[in-house]
C-alpha cells in the first residue's frame, strides 16, 4: 500500500490539482490566448474609439450616456464581455472534451479526485483565464486613455464576477448536454449575441422599449456593466441597485456551481 | 487464506429495463491475476467500473480493501490503478507531463513522482518518447503509457479493461510481456478480455461471463478440463456440405459444435478421429487438430463463440 497518498489532503485541494492541470493545458495555447486577448480589445477600441464613438458624439454629444465619452461608456461592457468570452472558452470546450471527446474527466475521476472537484477545478481555471483577459483589456483601456487609473481598477473584479456568473451556468449546461452538434451554434447565435446587443452594452438599457428590457435584467452582462460604470465613473446608480446587481451575480455563481458539481458527479458515476 | 482484496456478492446493475450485471459473486486474493472473460455486452466493463469505485450498483455488496467503493470512493480509488478500455490520456501533453499530472491527482510529492516516472518510462519502454506529445504515439505505446499511468501511485490492485483490444499482434505481445512482469512482481491484476488467448496467458483464475451472469469459474486449465475434451478436430467441408455430413460425424465423437464455416469435434485423440473420418470416405477440404481452449469452454457454456 502506498502510504504517501494523503486522501484528506486530496479532499481539500483536489479542485486545485484539477485547476492547475487545466492551466497547464491552457499554457499550450498561450500564443493563441494572448493574440485573442490583446487583438480583440484593440479592434474594439479602434473601431469604437475612432469610428462609431465619433459618430455618436457628433450626433448627440454625451447626453445619452450621462456625460461620459462614448468609448468610456461601453468600456465596462466590453470588459465584462471579454470575461464572459474567456470563461466560456475555458468551460464549454474542456467540459465537452472531458466528458465526450477525449474523456479526460473519466481519467481524473479514476483517482481519489471526485466529480465535484473536477467541476470546481474547471471553473477556477476558467476564472484565471478571465482574470488574464480582463487585466489585459484593462491595461489597454488605460493605455488608450479611456479610463483613468484609480477606482476603475474595480472594473477587473466586477468583470470577472460577471464572467463567473455566466460561466457557472454555462458550465452546468455544457455538462448536461449529451449531443454537442448544435450546442455551439445555439449558444453563440441565440444566447451570446443577443446578450451582447441587448444588455445596455452600446446604449442604456432604459432607452430600449420596456418589453426588451427583461433581456438585460436576466443578463449577467448588464449587471456587471452597470456595476462597472458605477465603479469607473460614478454613474449615479443607487446603493440599492448596486446591492441588487451584486446579489444577482453572486446568486448565479452559487446556483451554477451547485448544479454543475452535482451534474459532474452524476454523469461520471453513470 | 488471508482476506480477499476484492469481494463481490450478488452484484447487480440495472440500466432502465436492461440488466447489465445480474447477481454475480467472486473474490480476488492478494497477488492473484484474475480475469473476466466474455463477449462484448457480457457486463464485464460495467463490473469493472463498479470495482473502480466510479460507478454505482443497483444491489449486492462489494468490498475492496475492506471498504465499500460506493461509500468510500476516494479512499478506495487511492489504492487502485485503472486502465480503461478507451485511452483517455491528454494528447496535448507529453508522456512525462501525463504521468506527472496524474501522480499529482493522488496528492503525491513531486519528488516521488519524478523518480517514479523514470522507473515507469523504462517499464513501458517509452524512455525515448518522454518529451513527445501523446497524440503522436502509436496505439501500442498509448496503451503502455496508460498502464504506466495506472501504476504511478503504486496501487494495490491494477484494473485493466480490455487491455489489448485494437492492438496489432506485435503490440499485444509486448503488452502481455509487461503485464506478465507485473504479475511476477506480485501486483494483483484484474482484467477483462474477450480474447481467450489473453485470458489463458495472463490469468491464474477467471470467470466466464455472458449476459451479465457468471457461467463458470476456475483456472484456465481447470475450466478446459471440466468443460471440454483434450483435443479438438476442426473440419471444413465447404459451407453447404458441412450441414449434410454433420449428423454422421456427430456419431464419431463425444460432442460436436456446428459453426457456420466449420465443424468442431471434441475428442481425446484428434488424429485418430481424422483417420476414422477418412475411413468413412468423408474427405474434408481442410482439417486441423488442436488443444482445447477457453473458446471451446465458452462455446460449450453458451452455444456461442466469443467474437461474433
Amino acid at each position: 500500500m502506498n502510504t504517501g497518498i494523503d486522501v484528506p489532503q486530496i479532499q481539500r485541494y483536489g479542485a486545485l490539482y484539477i485547476a492547475s492541470a487545466r492551466l497547464k493545458s491552457m499554457s499550450k495555447w498561450k500564443a493563441i490566448i494572448a493574440a485573442v486577448d490583446i487583438g480583440n480589445p484593440l479592434f474594439y477600441l479602434i473601431a469604437v474609439g475612432v469610428g462609431i464613438g465619433v459618430l455618436v458624439e457628433k450626433g448627440s454629444g454625451t447626453s445619452g450616456t450621462n456625460g461620459i465619452k462614448y468609448i468610456a461608456f461601453i468600456a465596462p461592457a466590453l470588459l465584462a464581455n471579454s470575461a464572459i468570452a474567456g470563461v466560456m472558452d475555458e468551460t464549454v470546450f474542456p467540459t465537452i472534451e472531458g466528458f465526450k471527446w477525449r474523456k479526460l474527466f473519466f481519467a481524473q475521476n479514476a483517482t481519489p479526485i471526485t466529480g465535484r472537484q473536477i467541476a470546481l477545478g474547471v471553473y477556477l481555471s476558467a476564472l484565471c483565464r478571465a482574470i488574464f483577459s480582463v487585466s489585459v483589456y484593462y491595461l489597454l483601456l488605460i493605455a488608450f486613455n479611456v479610463v483613468e487609473f484609480g477606482s476603475s481598477i474595480l472594473l477587473i473584479p466586477i468583470a470577472v464576477l460577471g464572467g463567473g456568473a455566466f460561466g457557472a451556468i454555462i458550465l452546468y449546461a455544457a455538462a448536461k448536454i449529451e449531443k454537442d452538434d448544435q450546442f455551439f451554434n445555439i449558444l453563440g447565435r441565440l444566447v451570446i449575441m443577443p446578450m451582447f446587443l441587448f444588455s445596455g452594452t452600446f446604449f442604456p438599457l432604459s432607452s430600449m422599449p420596456i418589453y426588451l428590457q427583461p433581456i438585460g435584467w436576466i443578463s449577467p452582462l448588464w449587471h456587471a456593466t452597470e456595476l462597472g460604470r458605477e465603479a469607473a465613473f460614478d454613474y449615479g446608480i443607487s446603493n440599492l441597485m448596486v446591492a441588487v446587481h451584486l446579489t444577482f451575480l453572486s446568486t448565479l455563481v452559487a446556483i451554477g456551481i451547485t448544479l454543475s458539481m452535482r451534474q459532474f458527479e452524476r454523469r461520471l458515476a453513470k | 487464506m488471508s482476506k480477499p482484496l476484492i469481494s463481490v456478492r450478488g452484484l447487480t446493475k440495472v440500466f432502465g429495463d436492461f440488466t447489465a450485471v445480474n447477481g454475480i459473486n467472486f473474490d480476488v486474493a492478494k497477488g492473484e491475476s484474475f480475469g473476466l472473460l466474455g463477449p462484448n455486452g457480457a457486463g464485464k466493463s460495467t463490473t469493472m467500473r463498479i470495482l473502480a469505485a466510479t460507478s454505482t450498483r443497483t444491489s449486492g455488496t462489494v468490498e475492496i480493501l475492506d471498504k465499500d467503493p460506493e461509500k468510500f470512493g476516494p479512499l478506495v480509488r487511492a489504492h487502485l490503478g485503472i486502465v480503461p478500455q478507451e485511452d483517455n490520456l491528454d494528447g496535448e501533453l507529453t508522456v512525462t507531463e501525463n504521468l506527472f499530472i496524474y501522480g499529482r491527482y493522488f496528492g503525491l510529492p513531486k519528488k516521488f513522482i519524478k523518480a517514479k516516472i523514470e522507473e515507469l518510462l523504462e517499464f513501458a519502454q517509452l524512455e525515448e518518447k518522454r518529451d513527445v506529445k501523446v497524440q503522436a504515439l502509436s496505439g501500442g505505446m498509448k496503451r503502455r503509457l496508460t498502464i504506466a499511468r495506472g501504476l504511478v501511485s503504486e496501487p494495490d490492485i491494477l484494473l485493466l479493461d480490455e487491455p489489448t483490444t485494437g492492438l496489432d499482434p506485435q503490440a499485444r505481445h509486448i503488452l502481455w510481456d509487461r503485464l506478465f512482469r507485473l504479475k511476477e512482481q506480485g501486483v494483483t491484476l484484474v482484467l477483462t478480455t474477450h480474447f481467450m488467448d489473453e485470458a489463458e496467458q495472463l490469468c491464474d483464475r477467471l470467470v466466464v461471463m455472458d449476459k451479465g451472469a457468471i457461467m463458470a469459474e476456475g483456472s484456465p486449465q481447470g475450466l478446459i478440463k471440466q468443460y471440454s475434451s483434450k483435443e479438438v478436430l476442426e473440419v471444413r467441408f465447404g459451407s453447404d456440405r458441412n450441414k449434410e455430413v454433420a449428423p454422421q460425424l456427430s456419431q464419431m465423437c463425444e460432442r460436436m459444435e456446428t459453426l457456420p464455416d466449420r465443424l468442431l469435434m471434441y475428442t481425446e485423440d484428434g488424429e485418430k478421429l481424422l483417420e476414422q473420418i477418412a475411413a468413412a470416405k468423408l474427405h474434408p477440404t481442410t482439417s486441423l487438430v488442436r488443444r482445447s481452449s477457453l473458446e471451446d469452454v465458452f462455446l460449450r457454456l453458451t452455444g456461442r463463440t466469443l467474437i461474433e
